[in-house]
C-alpha cells in the first residue's frame, strides 16, 4: 500500500487571525493528512468561513502560518477545488461548459480560439469527451445541456463538484455544500460525495455547521468553536479534533447508530459549555 | 369551487391577446381625442395649424417622403443621418462604459483614480457642456457623437461599475480555482455574466441618447429628424412635426424592443 507514509497536506503553525481589534480564529495548531476527510464544524460566525478564505489565500493569516505541503499559501491557486453553498455553479454556461470550464481556460493557451490551431481544436474535442465522462459518473450526463437554473439544488451541487474534480485539485474545499438542500436531496449528495471521495482518493476539507453531517461524513472532524473553557482567550479555537474510525461506505444507518450517538455526546460535552 | 378575482390579486391573470387588446386601448383614445379636437378647431378657424387634420398630415408625410427641391427624400435622410450618429454614440458610449465600467470595478487603483471623477462628471447636465463642446470642437459630425458620449457614458459607466461591483466573490475565487487569471476572470466570468445587465442599462439609456441627438441636431446641422422638427417649427409646420415625433418615439420603441428580445434570447438564464 502506498498510503502507508502519509504526507501531509496542510499544517496550521500557530495561525492567529483578526480583523483590527477583533480576534476571530485564534491558536490553530493542526496537520491535516493527504488523503483525510477532514470536516470542520462549529456554530455560525465561529470562524468557519474565515478559516476556508485563510486555506484558499484569500486572505493571510495576522500571526502564524499556514503551510500547503510545506510551502506557505499565499493566494488562491489551482491547487484548491472549491465547491460552495450559493453561487457554486456559473448561471450562464451549460452543464457541460460548466464542467469544462477549468480545461477549456487551459486550452485557450494552445489557444487562438479565432485562429482554431489544430491542436486547439483536438484539445476541445478531448475535453468535451472528458467532461462527458465525468457527467456520465456522476448520472449527469443527460443534463450536460441544461443551464444550472433548469436543475434541482442537489443537481447543481453535484455539478459542482465534478467541475472541481476534473482539474485533479490536490484538496477538495466544501463550504456548506449541502445546507440549503432538503433533507432527502442532502443524504442521497452526502453518499454520493463519499463513494466519490473512496473513488478519487482526494483530499477533502467539508466545512459544515451541522455536527451529525460531520461525524457522518469525515475520517476525522474538527470541532471549531469560540466557546472556550478557557475564558481569557479570545476567538474559536479548536475544541476537539477526533479520528472517525467507521469504515466506508457508511449506510445511512451508521446516523442512528450508538456510535455515531456517541461520538456526538462526546463532542457536545466539550462544545456546548 | 369558483375562486374570486379581484383585480388588484396576482391571480386575476391575463391572457396575452386580450393584454395587447388593452394595450391598444388608450393609443385609439388618444387618436380619436386628437381627431375630435382637431375637427373641432377647423370649424371654428379653417386655417387651423396647430391641430393639423389626419388628412393633411398624411399630405405632410407624403410631402416628406417625395423627393425635396435639394434632390433628396428628406425623412428617409434624416431618418438616415440620425439613425448613424444614434448608433454610433450608443455604441461609443457603451464601450466607454463597458471599459471604465469593468476597470473601476476590478482594479482598486482605477478605482480610486476614476469614480469620484466620473461621479463629478456625472451630475453636469450635459447640454449645459454643449456650448462649449460645440466652442471647442466645431459644428461637425463629431461634436453630435461626442454630445452623446460625454452625455451618456458616465451614467453607464456607474451602473456596470455598481453591477461589477456587486458580483460574487465566490465566482471569481472559483474561477481563480479553476485556473483563471485576472484577464480570464473579466473576459469569461464577469463580462459573460453581466452582457444582459449591459443591454438593459443601454435600453435605459436610449432616451438619453435622443436627447442629446435631438439638442445637438437642432444647433446643428444640415439634416436629421431633430434638424427638420427645429427647422418647420418656424412655419409651425405641425403636419412635419407630428409624424416625425411619432417617427422617433417608434424607432426607439423598435430598438428598444429588438434590444429586449435578442437579449431575451441569448441570455436565456438571465433573472432565472
Amino acid at each position: 500500500m502506498s498510503m502507508n507514509k502519509k504526507e501531509i497536506a496542510i499544517e496550521f503553525k500557530n495561525v492567529k487571525h483578526g480583523y483590527g481589534e477583533k480576534t476571530i480564529l485564534n491558536d490553530l495548531n493542526f496537520k491535516i493528512d493527504q488523503g483525510e476527510f477532514l470536516t470542520i464544524v462549529g456554530p455560525s460566525g465561529g470562524g468557519k468561513s474565515t478559516l476556508l478564505r485563510l486555506l484558499l489565500g484569500e486572505e493571510i493569516p495576522t500571526q502564524g502560518k499556514i503551510k500547503f505541503f510545506g510551502k506557505e499559501i499565499t493566494e488562491p491557486t489551482k491547487d484548491f477545488g472549491i465547491v460552495y453553498q450559493n453561487y457554486s455553479v456559473f448561471p450562464n454556461l451549460t452543464v457541460l461548459k460548466n464542467v469544462a470550464f477549468g480545461l477549456n481556460l487551459e486550452n485557450d493557451k494552445f489557444g487562438y480560439k479565432y485562429f482554431k490551431s489544430s491542436k486547439y481544436i483536438k484539445n476541445s474535442k478531448q475535453i468535451i469527451k472528458n467532461a462527458k465522462e465525468y457527467l456520465e459518473k456522476v448520472n449527469l450526463l443527460e443534463a450536460a445541456d441544461k443551464f444550472p437554473y433548469q436543475l434541482s439544488g442537489g443537481m447543481e451541487q453535484r455539478v459542482a463538484i465534478v467541475q472541481a474534480l476534473i482539474m485533479k485539485p490536490k484538496i477538495l474545499l466544501l463550504d456548506e455544500p449541502f445546507s440549503a438542500l432538503d433533507p432527502w436531496t442532502r443524504e442521497q449528495l452526502q453518499i454520493f460525495l463519499m463513494e466519490l471521495y473512496q473513488k478519487e482518493k482526494t483530499t477533502v476539507i467539508f466545512v459544515t455547521h451541522d455536527l451529525e453531517e460531520a461525524v457522518y461524513l469525515g475520517t476525522r472532524v474538527l470541532v471549531l468553536s469560540p466557546h472556550n473553557l478557557v475564558k481569557d482567550v479570545i476567538g474559536s479555537k479548536i475544541i476537539y479534533d477526533a479520528k472517525i474510525k467507521e469504515p466506508y461506505p457508511r449506510l445511512s444507518e451508521f446516523k442512528t447508530s450508538l456510535s455515531l450517538n456517541k461520538i456526538l455526546a462526546d463532542i457536545r460535552k466539550f462544545a456546548f459549555v | 369551487m369558483k375562486v374570486k378575482k379581484i383585480f388588484w390579486q396576482s391571480n386575476n391573470d391575463i391572457n396575452r391577446k386580450s393584454a395587447l387588446f388593452n394595450s391598444l386601448i388608450l393609443f385609439i383614445l388618444l387618436i380619436i381625442c386628437y381627431v375630435v379636437i382637431s375637427d373641432l378647431r377647423h370649424i371654428s378657424n379653417p386655417q387651423d395649424k396647430i391641430f393639423p387634420s389626419l388628412q393633411q398630415i398624411e399630405q405632410g408625410v407624403k410631402n416628406s417622403l417625395t423627393l425635396n427641391e435639394a434632390g433628396v427624400i428628406s425623412l428617409l435622410a434624416d431618418t438616415s443621418s440620425s439613425l448613424m450618429r444614434f448608433f454610433i454614440g450608443i455604441i461609443l458610449a457603451t464601450a466607454v462604459g463597458v471599459f471604465l465600467g469593468i476597470g473601476l470595478g476590478v482594479f482598486p487603483f482605477l478605482e480610486s483614480l476614476f469614480s469620484r471623477f466620473i461621479l463629478y462628471f456625472d451630475k453636469v447636465p450635459p447640454l449645459a457642456l454643449l456650448p462649449i463642446i460645440f466652442i471647442f470642437s466645431g459644428l461637425g459630425e463629431p461634436t453630435k457623437i461626442l454630445l452623446i458620449v460625454i452625455g451618456v457614458s458616465p451614467s453607464i459607466t456607474l451602473d456596470i461599475y455598481l453591477r461589477v461591483k456587486a458580483f460574487p466573490k465566490e465566482q471569481i475565487i472559483k474561477a481563480i480555482t479553476l485556473g483563471a487569471n485576472k484577464y480570464k476572470i473579466i473576459t469569461k466570468v464577469i463580462l459573460p455574466q453581466i452582457s444582459p445587465a449591459i443591454i438593459n442599462i443601454v435600453r435605459l439609456n436610449l432616451i438619453n441618447v435622443w436627447l442629446f441627438l435631438i439638442a445637438a441636431e437642432s444647433i446643428a446641422a444640415s439634416e436629421g429628424l431633430g434638424y427638420r422638427i427645429f427647422l418647420v417649427r418656424r412655419y409651425l409646420a405641425m403636419d412635419i412635426i407630428i409624424p416625425y415625433v411619432l417617427w422617433i418615439a417608434f424607432l426607439s420603441f423598435f430598438i428598444d424592443g429588438v434590444l429586449a428580445k435578442w437579449a431575451k434570447y441569448q441570455y436565456p438564464w438571465y433573472n432565472k
